[in-house]
């Protein structure tokens, strides 16, 4: 398995959006490499960039370090060689379990970033309302995380990161624990909301699928210790719609993504 | 009801409730309701202790103690001498009165320190091997031992009583609490963190609440130990006024008065079953609503 970067075909919606795409990068990665402390070598020399309106997608095998890359991102860990250059107060972070405060309803759990911002009542309650409604959860406002099953309570972590309107993602594998169609509606929504903010995301996953549906672009990781060993753009243009899970292209491109893991992890 | 013939609506089911068929269903919300085994299993107990108690009284005492029936006066006798003899009842009341009294304010006490002491352990890992400890030392401390040092140092009052009571109740509190304030998940401190929130933000608004189910659980054992505390107390330290209901007891104890003997233990722990479901019910109203482990 040749390392290489590897390009699919161009389209034009592609064009455009790579010509967007010479602006500043959101995120950028500069020959960053993590040791943990017990000696644990998580990430190697990794230097890539997402720029404004890229969905960048970095699929692995579970323990290759992909959390680790999301960490330094956020700068809730600090990377032991090499830079990372983004602006903290424009990161939105998705973790992997919904992390909603138990004793708040979905509307306070919403609220809490805008909250802890500093934000006035008045004006977080609102935003609160919006995301609640981007997301689909209107209705459910005065119910607790306990009333929720698992894809609402992601659903409702979802509003509480879009409440201060960022305009760098950091996903988490967020979708990990929910079952397969409730995920799949999931993707529906965060594309949507993609295709409306066209924010920058820097997405974690280990299904395949979900990284070609979601992405601009897909990255496949090795095993510890973690490293970028292919990287795939994707043609499709958006908006996706759920059908596109099954164009031949679409399998061809996971196919293709599939054979290159299949070689990180050898 | 034409949606009858709507193959994607399930009969019965209201067609105007969108949300339910584009998202994945929610758990069923727990409805309570009126159980009858609440109520027969603690009756059965009540009345199958009652006739223990009869039992011994005619003839357990004589025969497997070989000790004298009046000792253990029936439970007709304990109602009779001390609850519906107006002296008698009188005494015991304004003595479990004063013993309350005692008691709230010890416990008062304990939640304040234990909560402070548990608030310094919870900030660094040092500070809990400090502290962590001398309380189980004192948990381990019987206050016999001490007794001595208690009256060389307290004046005479309820200072002493007070004492006892805080050092018999305040384990619960302080370690419940402290368990508390770290279980709030690392995902949701990491959460705190991004966000650039304040130690202070951080106890308030994420670890004092995660902990709350913990702190009301300590709350209630304490509350139990207090009240045993205070009688603890009364019977150590009997000076200084508010005669308690332990000091009511060791009056009738001397005069060998074995019905209101008995009758006190038994407001005694009618006082602690109050206090316990009192903290019970209170648990329900501040955590029910968001924690499912609450009975």
């Amino acid at each position: 398995m040749e390392p290489s970067t590897q390009s699919a075909t161009v389209t034009p919606t592609m064009v455009t959006r790579m010509n967007d795409s010479v602006s500043a990068p959101a995120l950028s990665f500069n020959g960053v490499s993590m040791v943990y402390p017990d000696g644990t070598h998580a990430l190697s020399e990794t230097t890539f960039d997402v720029r404004p309106g890229e969905f960048v997608t970095v699929v692995g095998p579970s323990g290759c370090g992909k959390s680790t890359l999301l960490k330094i991102a956020s700068g809730l860990n600090a990377p032991t060689t090499g830079s990372v250059t983004v602006d903290r107060k424009k990161v939105g972070y998705v973790f992997q379990d919904a992390t909603l405060l138990q004793w708040r309803n979905v509307q306070h759990n919403v609220e809490l970033l805008a909250e802890l911002a500093g934000v006035p009542k008045a004006e977080r309650a609102q935003r609160a309302t919006d995301a609640i409604n981007m997301v689909g959860l209107a209705g459910f406002e005065r119910k607790y995380p306990k009333q929720l099953s698992g894809g609402m309570k992601m659903r409702a972590s979802l509003a509480r990161t879009l409440v201060l309107g960022p305009s760098m993602f950091l996903f988490d594998e967020p979708f990990g624990a929910v079952d397969e169609i409730t995920r799949e509606r999931l993707n529906d929504e965060v594309i949507s909301l993609f295709e409306r903010q066209r924010f920058a995301a820097l997405f974690i996953t280990h299904s395949i699928s979900e990284a070609v549906f979601l992405s601009t672009k897909v990255m496949v990781m090795s095993a510890r210790p973690g490293r970028i060993v292919a990287s795939f753009d994707i043609p499709f243009s958006y908006p996706r719609v759920p059908d596109l899970r099954f164009e031949p292209e679409f399998a061809r491109i996971s196919g293709e993504i599939s054979h290159a893991l299949r070689g990180a992890h050898a | 009801m034409s949606d009858l013939h709507n193959p994607f609506i399930v009969p019965g089911e209201d067609a105007g409730d969108v949300e339910h068929h584009i998202l994945d269903a929610a758990p069923p919300t727990p409805r309570s309701k009126f159980q009858w085994s609440t109520v027969i299993g603690p009756f059965i107990t009540f009345v199958l202790f009652l006739v223990f108690w009869q039992y011994m009284h005619e003839s357990g005492m004589r025969t497997l103690f070989d000790k004298p029936g009046f000792m253990l006066p029936s439970p007709v006798t304990v109602v009779d001498q001390a609850f519906l003899t107006a002296k008698a009842r009188g005494k015991l009341i304004d003595g479990l009165g004063w013993t309350a009294l005692v008691a709230s304010i010890g416990l008062g006490i304990t939640i304040v320190l234990g909560m402070t002491l548990a608030m310094i352990m919870a900030r660094a890992k040092w500070a809990e091997h400090a502290v962590y400890p001398y309380l189980v030392a004192l948990q381990a401390t019987p206050v016999l031992a001490i007794v001595p040092v208690i009256a060389a140092v307290f004046p005479n009052g309820v200072g002493p009583r007070l004492f006892v009571c805080v050092m018999i109740s305040i384990f619960p509190v302080a370690s419940n609490t402290l368990f508390g304030l770290l279980s709030a998940d690392k995902g949701q401190h990491d959460l705190f963190t991004l966000s650039g929130a304040s130690r202070f933000t951080r106890l308030r608004k994420l670890q004092l609440p995660a902990a709350m189910p913990a702190i009301f659980t300590g709350f209630r054992i304490s509350a139990g130990l207090s009240v045993i505390g205070a009688v603890v107390g009364e019977q150590f330290f009997r000076s200084g006024g508010m005669p308690g209901i332990g000091i009511v007891i060791e009056e009738y104890r001397q005069k060998i008065r074995f019905p209101q003997i008995y009758g006190g233990l038994v407001l005694v722990a009618a006082l602690g079953i109050a206090v316990f479901l009192f903290f019970g019910w209170l648990t329900k109203v501040v955590v029910g609503h968001w924690h499912e482990s609450t009975r």
